[in-house]
């Protein structure tokens, strides 16, 4: 069943409107939500939305209790290629609770977590932005990593990044719903503006198993649920450009390197000349890759997650 | 006055990016004034444009006091001002939200870093700045109330309000937070428009700027002591929301002292123009901030109103 949540008015004729699609299987009253779409770029989101949606309605008999799926938080940006929120300056992501003494898009976080709140789990899908690609990976507030990493290794994803506190991210979604005990989980995944239809099918099986795990799911589950790799185990390492220009990619992305290795090369299309060498300072897992190519200094080429990171 | 190149970098296409600083005096660091960090902070650009000229001719005159430093710097994002982008011209992150900064880091935090390290250490930090949504404001300065701020200071700029914020999260990676906790009283101007320029407003900002300057010593310059300032803070506001969507035709501005009942604007049909609804003002006050774009959304704030009843509890206190 579709029930809009949000129907705000825009100023010539249109609605801005957030809608769910709110399947309820039997007996049982767990609530799981999936919400994506907050950036308006990422739409890796969209496929798991859709394929969770179809294998749910055609395995309606085993779901206990209900899902609820949001596809887009942002329906602006979505529909005009746009990451924020159109007529909006701040990041949507970070304006949560909301304010209902705002700007419209605050109201709107506020109704957004109203409307989430007291659900059993909540996870909230992003995929990276234009530049970066990531391997499918949750990511937990290192206060809430006691409570939320059971969970989010049930996800069937490569990695689980135990991330520090900043006060920062206090404005996310995730982190409004997480501190009003709404348990929420961040992945991250693929690339934005593209969809990688094996990640989302990878994510999938993950929220099936969550599902049984959480006793709203009777029905089979994947054999292959593979356990992701703890950042707490070891160190992200953060690799930016010391140069600007063009780079030629070397490694491919979710691959294990070695230190020294090349990871790719920064060259000037007008000199025909290399003008460094990005080499990995550690032996570890590239989880993180650039595919734009257009570079100034500190762009983020590479986070590789090693056993051995150097203290930057 | 020493022009220098506090940061510089080669983008991959375009002319070099640098930060230029204005340096005048030696001696004590006293006041560091950051203009524009967004790209459509002209008004805010201007604004420092001003003062490097006036600086520069009282330096001159041989009126800016011994013993002091003072560093202007008016651009920080030229890179997108030169391409009417708001945010960084290449990944539209925001320098204003990356302080203090990282050297190692992003590229906007490289540049926050740079900035930051220029103008850490000041006594004094004056930001020109500009607010997330649009509107104009009565010219007023602004201190986050990180328990290190010091209000009468504020006072000294002669501008009708001095407004102390609370900093929510998402405000601790703003350079006025980050002088505060690094132990500079740091000042926001906010003086009317952004992206156009106002002369009038503009005039308002960087007189206050040179008034502060003479009354801490720094420069000898003479002029009227400006507003005995209020003080207020958000409590003292009282948010006016739209309650319908469409072509909003106002009938007050900021600055309007207003009673209780009077009309502050009306929300007009696009198609026809019939009146969708009528804002009136629920208290007698002074306009703080006017929505000013034509068009509004439902349920945004249009005007922000000072309650002065509750502005006089306030001191009582
Ligand atoms: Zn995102």
């Amino acid at each position: 069943m579709i029930k809009t949540i949000i129907s705000e008015g825009l100023p010539v004729d249109e609605k801005l409107i957030i809608r769910k699609n709110i399947i309820t299987g039997k007996a049982g009253n767990k609530r799981l939500c999936i919400v994506t779409g907050t950036h308006g770029d990422e739409l890796e989101g969209q496929y798991v939305c859709f394929e969770l949606i179809r294998r749910l309605n055609e395995n309606i008999q085993f779901l206990e209790g209900t899902v609820e799926i949001y596809p887009a938080l942002n329906p602006l940006g979505l529909d005009s290629v746009k990451r924020g929120y159109p007529t909006f300056d701040l990041d949507m992501n970070r304006i949560f609770p909301g304010d209902v003494k705002g700007h419209l898009i605050e109201n709107i976080a506020h109704q957004i977590v109203q409307d989430l709140k007291g659900a059993d789990m909540v996870i909230d899908i992003h995929s990276s932005n234009i530049f970066l690609r990531e391997m499918p990976q949750a990511r937990v507030n290192v206060q809430m990593a006691d409570q939320l990493v059971p969970f989010a290794e049930m996800l069937n994803i490569d990695f689980v990044w135990v991330h520090d506190a900043a006060t920062v991210l206090e404005s996310t979604l995730a982190h409004s719903l997480n501190v009003i005990g709404t348990p929420t989980l961040v992945v991250e995944m693929g690339i934005g503006m593209r969809i990688t239809r094996a990640y989302g099918d990878q994510l999938i099986e993950g929220i099936i198993n969550l599902m049984q795990n959480m006793g709203m799911w009777s029905g089979p589950v994947s054999d292959e649920i593979s356990t992701p790799q703890l950042s707490t185990k070891g160190e992200v390492c953060f690799i930016n450009a010391e140069t600007s220009g063009i780079i030629i990619p070397t490694v491919s992305h979710s691959v294990d390197i070695k230190k020294g290795d090349l990871l790719c090369q920064i060259v000037d299309p007008f000199e025909g000349t290399v003008l460094e060498d990005v080499l990995s300072p550690v032996d570890g897992l590239v989880f993180t890759l650039r595919t734009y190519p257009v570079v100034y200094e500190g762009s983020l080429i590479a986070r590789i997650f090693s056993k051995k990171c150097p203290k930057s | 006055m020493k022009q220098e190149i506090l940061f510089s970098m080669k983008s991959p296409y375009r002319d070099e990016f640098k930060i230029q600083g204005f340096r005048f005096g030696e001696g004590e660091k006293s006041v560091a004034i950051v203009g524009a960090m967004r790209g459509d902070e002209v008004q805010q650009q201007f604004t420092c444009s001003q003062i490097v000229k006036n600086l520069m001719e009282m330096e001159e005159a041989g009126l800016l006091v011994p013993g002091h430093e003072i560093l202007v710097i008016p651009s920080a994002n030229h890179f997108s001002m030169n391409i009417n982008k708001r945010f960084w011209a290449m990944d539209n992150t925001d320098i204003n939200r990356m302080f203090p900064g990282y050297e190692k880091g992003e590229t906007t935090q490289r540049i926050a870093s740079a900035v930051f390290d220029s103008v850490k250490g000041y006594k004094y930090g004056i930001q020109l700045a500009s607010f997330y949504l649009p509107g104009e404001f009565i010219p007023h300065v602004r201190m986050m109330n990180t328990g290190f701020q010091d209000t009468n200071l504020a006072l000294k700029f002669g501008l009708p309000y001095v407004f102390v914020r609370q900093p929510k999260p998402y405000d601790t990676t703003l350079l006025n937070y980050n002088w505060q906790v690094f132990d500079t009283q740091a000042f926001s101007i906010y003086a009317g428009d952004t992206n156009i320029i106002n002369k009038e407003s503009a005039k308002i900002a960087w007189t206050s700027i040179l008034r502060f300057l003479d009354k801490m010593g720094i420069i000898k310059h003479t002029i009227h002591n400006g507003f005995c300032s209020s003080i207020i803070s958000e409590k003292n506001l009282q948010s006016i929301m739209s309650d319908s969507a469409g072509i909003l035709y106002s009938l007050k501005e900021s600055g309007d002292e207003i009673k209780k009942g009077d009309i502050l604007a009306k929300v007009l049909d696009p198609f026809n123009g019939k009146v969708l609804s009528e804002i009136f003002s629920p208290i007698t006050g002074t306009i703080f901030f006017a929505h000013q774009k034509p068009l509004i959304h439902e349920h945004t704030v249009l005007f922000k109103i000072i309650d002065f009843n509750y502005s006089n509890e306030v001191k009582n206190e």
